[in-house]
């Protein structure tokens, strides 16, 4: 990249970034304040303390040990408490339960994609597969995962199956959708051209597929991949909440829950969140790697 | 000069009282009529008329692309169907249709790894045709690095690489700048002079069409059918400074008179 460039993409994506970013810790330092007056007020008064100032009163709000909204500062001081300051093998260190989070969601994005895929390709060679399995495809997701998850995770420990793969299986449930509609779509959407000159070759449909129909698709594919692994995220935390599970980001949460750890619960939920935005730039990173590995346009 | 001994075994293609209709929600679409056409092996044929003529069709129809739905056609002695079996022709689109993601030699090796060639003979046809549309030295690049003209001329040698005596073009110089389209032609002329192959050619363009062809089929339309079918008396060898000649100008006045009265024909209505 040039200098030009690299100062123009200063201008133009740093700094909104960093402007919306602070809109946003200044709407979470307003809401904190707002949502704690009145349990500080509380506070204050049995302990009869009539005389405080508005600053102590703010400050107070700010530094609660189990606020209803904890401030931005106090969550970032858990994590950092919690990841850089505690050993990984700790059971209270947030690496490792998000090691354990992060492994059967990786393991369920894998799945969901192959199966996502799989159906794709099925679906659009088979017009009898398009009338019957795309209304299933869609019903599946109109299901709350939440109703879901128990089941699937008792009927799966019912048949032997227990520990990464039901959780996993959960991240599958949620990540093959949007693969499947993507690739769909993108197996779907070579140009009128690119399809009569396959024809003019009398190419197999296994031809036009390598070679035509499959790299057309893949733009479409890490789109759809992207929304993939962050859904994989979600769906391996909600599984480890009906579980009782000791380890992860979803136990975290639970076990926050259980005692009103209300940072402990906002430190879980910004990790997870951290998580998947890291995912999905990685995703995104590859989707550009292999665009770029196939030689299309940097203009788009 | 066409030939002069046109036996039967020397007709590329024979059509014979074909119809096209499309049947569309609107009631059908007469899209070609009664077209009786024989294109001769070594001929030039430009199709030209006005849009909705169905000159783009009946290139479809020789092309396998669309069915007709009355009467006879053979490519080669035998259907479209089975002349596309063959690869019996080389197809060139109005876009230049470049797979985006394949460099140039790869682009024009698309069609050769589709007939299952040996690599070293992909290799050497990959050169031998892009040496032939003066695109040698830009094997590696991809076709957005190419401009518009250079790409069509990637298309065309993409086409050329499966080695067809009979080529097909569908407007393919349609939107490029006058001075590009120009060169494009001379080059076109040189490579049929050269190969020797049977060109079927649509174009909207009177100089084109005219500068071009050995025979003219002007077309019009609604239901789309032939007007007028004019032989060119002009040399085999032409340079672009021929459509200054009075030869020349006699030959566009008589396609734009036809082109008039296939429009006539409308207002007659």
């Amino acid at each position: 990249m040039t200098k030009m460039n690299s100062k123009r993409g200063f201008r133009y994506s740093f700094v909104p970034v960093m402007v919306v970013l602070c809109v946003i810790v200044v709407f979470w330092y307003l809401a904190a304040v707002f949502l704690n007056l009145p349990w500080q007020r509380d506070i204050y008064e049995r302990a009869g303390n009539t005389e405080y100032s508005v600053t102590e009163l703010v400050s107070g709000t700010l530094s609660q040990e189990r606020p209803v909204l904890p401030s931005p500062h106090q969550v970032a001081q858990e994590v950092y408490k919690t990841t850089v300051e505690k050993k990984i093998t700790s059971k209270r260190s947030l690496i490792f339960h998000s090691g354990v989070t992060l492994s059967s969601a990786l393991l369920g994005f894998a799945l969901g994609t192959v199966l996502g895929i799989v159906l794709a390709v099925a679906i659009v060679y088979n017009r009898a597969l398009n009338k019957s399995l795309m209304p299933w495809v869609i019903a599946s997701q109109t299901i709350p995962i939440l109703a879901v998850a128990p089941m699937i995770i008792v009927v799966l420990n019912a048949i032997g199956i227990q520990g990464l793969l039901p959780k996993a299986f959960i991240s599958m449930y949620l990540s093959f959708f949007p693969v499947v509609v993507g690739m769909v779509k993108g197996l779907n959407s070579p140009e009128v051209s690119h399809s009569d000159l396959m024809r003019t070759y009398n190419a197999s449909a296994a031809q036009t597929f390598w070679k035509l129909r499959l790299p057309t698709s893949l733009p479409y594919l890490f789109t759809s991949m992207k929304v993939a692994v962050a859904i994989a995220m979600v769906g391996a935390i909600v599984a480890e909440l009906p579980t009782g599970a000791v380890a992860g980001l979803g136990a975290r949460l639970l076990a926050g829950s259980y005692y009103g750890q209300t940072i402990q619960i906002w430190s879980a939920l910004v990790m997870a969140s951290l998580l998947a935005a890291l995912l999905v730039v990685i995703i995104g990173w590859i989707g550009t790697l292999v665009n770029r590995r196939m030689g299309m346009s940097p203009h788009g | 000069m066409s030939n002069t001994t046109a036996s039967t075994s020397d007709q590329v293609i024979n059509i014979n009282n074909l119809s096209l209709t499309f049947q569309t929600s609107d009631g059908p679409v007469f899209a070609l009529s009664d077209i009786d056409l024989d294109i001769t092996r070594g001929d030039f044929v430009s199709f030209i008329g006005p849009s909705g003529c169905g000159k783009t069709t009946l290139l479809r129809v020789i092309a396998d692309l669309e069915k007709a739905t009355e009467g006879n056609i053979s490519v080669n002695g035998v259907t479209p169907e089975q002349a596309r079996a063959q690869r019996a022709y080389g197809y060139v689109f109005q876009a230049a249709s470049l797979y985006p993601w394949r460099t140039i030699a790869k682009n024009v090796a698309l069609p050769l790894e589709i007939m299952g060639l040996s690599s070293a003979e992909r290799k050497k046809r990959v050169a031998h045709n892009l040496e032939l549309v003066n695109l040698a030295g830009f094997e590696k690049k991809y076709p957005w690095q190419l401009s518009g003209g250079m790409q069509q001329r990637a298309s065309i040698a993409r086409a050329l690489a499966v080695e067809p005596d009979l080529l097909l073009m569908d407007e393919p110089f349609g939107a490029l700048d006058e001075i590009v389209r120009d060169h494009l032609n001379e080059q076109l002329l040189a490579l049929w002079a050269k190969t020797n192959k049977t060109v079927v050619f649509v174009t909207h363009s009177i100089p084109e069409a005219v500068y071009l062809s050995t025979r003219i089929v002007v077309m019009s339309p609604r239901p789309g059918q032939i007007h007028d079918i004019i032989e060119s008396d002009l040399p085999k060898d032409r340079t672009l400074d021929i459509r200054e000649t009075p030869e020349f100008l006699a030959l566009a006045n008589r396609v734009r008179d036809g082109l008039r009265a296939g429009h006539s024909y409308d207002e007659d209505e």
